[in-house]
């Protein structure tokens, strides 16, 4: 086995112990703080976007009864909501924020490969996220286009937000790509250059594989979106005809000629697609070491998992038209986009698969972010199933456009990602803050918040297959929904709103535990990764002390027969420890 | 979009390929020690190539993507191929030969003749300046001519690739900037040979995207 590692080179990696507050805190180069950084950011907005989904659900379930909610701020609400939660907040805080704090740690190396240009990146994102905060203010409000932003409507008059709001929403995804390109070359670089002494590609926990990987789709496929965002701002301001068709306005010749929308559709979903693996790929890494952890078993099938992460993240490339079935297309393109997203599939129930094998008979200790990992393996196998309905064309086309949809992505996309961020800050935040949260009070909230979720997403279900539509502000005549639907609604509003109000729970913990929680142990859930045998906790600038740590095993060395304790972390030698499992023969 | 799949399947698959190989015929759960002559880093363990090489691939994506665009809005009814203007030539002669002053300086400096340095990134950053403003004034000639931007899709591809790869050439010309007062600084050697090496790679990529792109605008 060939090693790769060279972080003990220091003379590599400029480090410079920062000493005033500003420069400790504020321009921090540390990639901790960093993290941190992003993080708030992340929840900040996060937030935001949950206070606008409580509106819109106001509105489909109680209609006509809030004067404060016009047509007009229901889709600046959609719009928002959607755009925030999948790039500002799950890409940001999942590679923004875990990305920057577990690279190195798991890794064991020092901090970034290039700490000034993570500090810009992060900085380059909080200044896209005022951009997008601003467009609430501007003239016209914010764009209500919709998170896809599909031209010709997104600029056309007769859309919310078609004056500033577009423009603005434009340029903050073009700041916000930017940061994310700074971000990502040194997620990249680091992962392949900084790693410790004997952490070879193949000893890296799945946190880093999952970050990893996310991160080379992100690069590779946020491009498509900056192309699809110059060319509709140009559009949009200079009269150019990318994307938009010989249309006429209110009556009136706006002056573009013979563009195409489906154009913007397939640029779009270039970058639309691996975006949900860009979410979900870091998940699924998390999870898996959640899982092994909290179970004390080494993770199913390792390699597999790391080939099955690899594999998504190739097909993820070759399935965006299967958001672009209603747009029309030769129908052997649909059956092309349909076989390949059928095979997303294999890979993916590979995983799940071995999740499941982890968990059994190991010694389960249920602890708070064990309750979110095994959340969200319920709630990532129903959205991944109902993938499989929309996976099909014909199957596709008549629940395109209902609640059936909405509810897939949000079990998929938006819930299951969530369960695991919420895991994944329970699980280290004895490391991030050195202190214990209230475990009663997170088991409440993860109770509450999962329950809480399937009693949104299950009703929905059911109102797609009614035919429901989505995105309509209000119903109107349509006699084909009986009125029970609206009772429906009126019950997914309502626990909608006692989700969103459960997650005080966690902003109480949160600050219970920063202002009185107990000291944490360095090591409290007995892991194997290198992030917990700092010498300090938190650990300090440079992460390790004086010596980096030498690597000389996996990261799943749990419940190792012949050995005093169930973990065996990974910097522990071979001559003081068995050498794990042999020849990869389970021990049962 | 099959430009854009192509580009980026080679891309990934090159990088998946490569992963697949470390992973192969490992066994991650075996123990072991570290043994000091089994070191080997990747890449010769130059961070700032990995990191180059990889912007390189994400710059990749956003021409190949554009490209795409190009190739599928081309094919709708209102194109009218543009005709080129006859400076793009002496603009292309002139970023080859920045490309080569650029290489010529890079070889002197891993060569350790320093004296040849200073002229040489002059003389690249004079030449990439040069195509900067032969670009411009390109620009102005279609301008004047009645081909502007929003005439037909055709011009807004042409202004939209010529701006963002001449924001890219810039983006290297900070690069340059630094290199340059470094060398007159009288900074420590290997540092300014570390960003002409650097520099070097990136303007042998923005010819070589030059000529595709260009190339392409000519067949079309």
């Amino acid at each position: 086995m060939g090693y790769v590692a060279i972080a003990d080179r220091d003379h590599d990696i400029e480090h410079h112990d920062p000493d005033t507050f500003i420069t400790k805190y504020i321009w921090s180069q540390d990639h901790k703080v960093i993290a941190i950084q992003y993080g708030i950011t992340a929840i900040f907005v996060g937030v935001i976007a949950l206070i606008l989904s409580a509106m819109m659900r106001l509105q489909l379930g109680f209609p006509d009864t809030f004067s404060f909610i016009t047509p007009e701020n229901y889709y600046q609400f959609v719009t928002m909501h959607g755009m925030i939660m999948v790039i500002y907040l799950l890409t940001a805080l999942f590679l923004g924020g875990f990305g920057n704090y577990l690279i190195p740690l798991m890794c064991g190396s020092r901090d970034m490969v290039f700490p000034y240009m993570n500090m810009l990146s992060f900085w380059v994102y909080l200044l896209s996220v005022i951009i997008l905060l601003a467009s609430f203010f501007v003239p016209g409000g914010s764009t209500g286009a919709g998170w896809t932003l599909y031209p010709p409507q997104a600029i056309m008059q007769g859309t919310p937000g078609t004056d500033w709001g577009i423009i603005l929403m434009l340029a903050s995804l073009g700041v916000f790509i930017i940061a994310f390109t700074m971000g990502g070359l040194n997620y990249v670089t680091t992962v392949l250059q900084a790693r410790c002494r004997g952490m070879t590609l193949m000893r890296m926990p799945l946190s880093v594989w999952g970050i990893f990987i996310a991160t080379v789709l992100g690069l590779l496929a946020f491009p498509a979106l900056l192309v699809s965002a110059i060319m509709m701002l140009l559009d949009k301001t200079l009269m150019t005809s990318f994307f938009m068709p010989a249309i006429s306005s209110f009556g009136q010749d706006p002056g573009y000629t013979g563009g195409s929308p489906i154009l913007f559709q397939h640029l779009f979903w270039f970058f639309g697609h691996p975006e949900v693996y860009i979410v979900a790929l870091p998940a699924f890494g998390i999870v898996s070491d959640l899982l092994s952890t909290h179970a004390r078993k080494n993770i199913f099938g390792y390699r597999m998992m790391v080939w099955a992460i690899i594999a998504i993240g190739g097909l993820s490339f070759i399935v965006w038209a299967h958001h672009m079935y209603v747009s029309g297309m030769n129908p052997y393109f649909g059956f092309f986009f349909a076989t390949t997203t059928l095979i997303i599939a294999v890979p993916t129930a590979l995983k799940v698969y071995n999740w499941v094998l982890t968990l059994w008979e190991g010694n389960i200790h249920l602890r708070v972010p064990m309750l979110f990992a095994i959340g969200f393996i319920f709630t990532f196998i129903h959205g991944g199933l109902t993938g499989l309905f929309l996976g099909n064309v014909t199957i596709d086309l008549p629940l395109s456009d209902t609640y059936f949809v909405v509810a897939h992505f949000h079990m998929v996309m938006g819930v299951s990602p969530v369960l695991v961020v919420f895991g994944a800050i329970y699980h280290w935040w004895p490391k991030i803050t050195g202190k214990m949260y209230n475990e009663t009070l997170g088991k409440w909230h993860f109770w509450m918040t999962f329950l809480g979720t399937y009693a949104i997403y299950l009703p929905m279900h059911y109102l797609g297959f009614q035919g429901v539509p989505r995105r309509y502000f209000a119903m109107g005549n349509t006699d084909f929904m009986p009125a029970s639907a609206q009772d429906l609604n009126a019950w997914i509003t309502l626990s909608a709103l006692f989700v969103a109000f459960t997650q005080i729970l966690f902003f109480i913990n949160v600050f219970w535990s920063l202002k009185s929680g107990k000291k944490a142990d360095p090591n409290p859930w007995d892991a194997t990764t290198l992030e917990w045998q700092t010498p300090d906790t938190p650990p300090k600038h440079g992460n390790w002390g004086h010596d980096l740590p030498e690597c000389h095993r996996w990261a799943y060395d749990y419940s190792v027969p012949g050995y005093p304790d169930d973990f065996i972390p990974q910097n522990v030698p071979p001559e003081d420890a068995p050498a794990g499992r042999q020849h990869g023969v389970p021990e049962h | 979009m099959e430009i854009g799949l192509i580009v980026l399947a080679i891309m990934l698959a090159t990088l998946l390929g490569w992963l697949l190989k470390q992973s192969f015929n490992t066994t991650p759960w075996v123990a072991d020690a570290v043994d000091e002559s089994a070191y080997q880093a990747p890449f010769n363990a130059r961070p700032k190539l990995v990191a180059l090489a990889t912007f390189l691939a994400v710059a990749t994506s956003f021409f190949a993507l554009i490209l795409s665009a190009y190739a599928l809005r081309m094919e709708l009814g209102d194109w009218i191929p543009m005709t080129e203007p006859q400076l793009l030539w002496a603009n292309t002669a002139v970023l080859v030969f920045a490309s080569v002053a650029f290489q010529w300086t890079r070889n002197h400096a891993v060569g350790g003749n320093a004296a040849r340095i200073r002229p040489g990134l002059v003389l690249a950053g004079v030449l990439t300046t040069a195509f900067l403003v032969g670009q411009y004034i390109a620009w102005l000639q279609l301008y004047a001519a009645g081909q502007t931007l929003t005439a037909n899709p055709s011009n807004a591809f042409f202004y939209l690739l010529t701006a963002v790869h001449g924001l890219h050439i810039l983006g290297g010309m900070y690069v340059w900037v630094r290199a340059t007062v470094r060398a007159y600084g009288g900074r420590d050697p290997d540092t300014v040979k570390q960003s002409i090496e650097l520099c070097t790679i990136y303007w042998h990529f923005l010819l070589f995207v030059w000529l595709i792109l260009f190339g392409f605008m000519l067949s079309t």
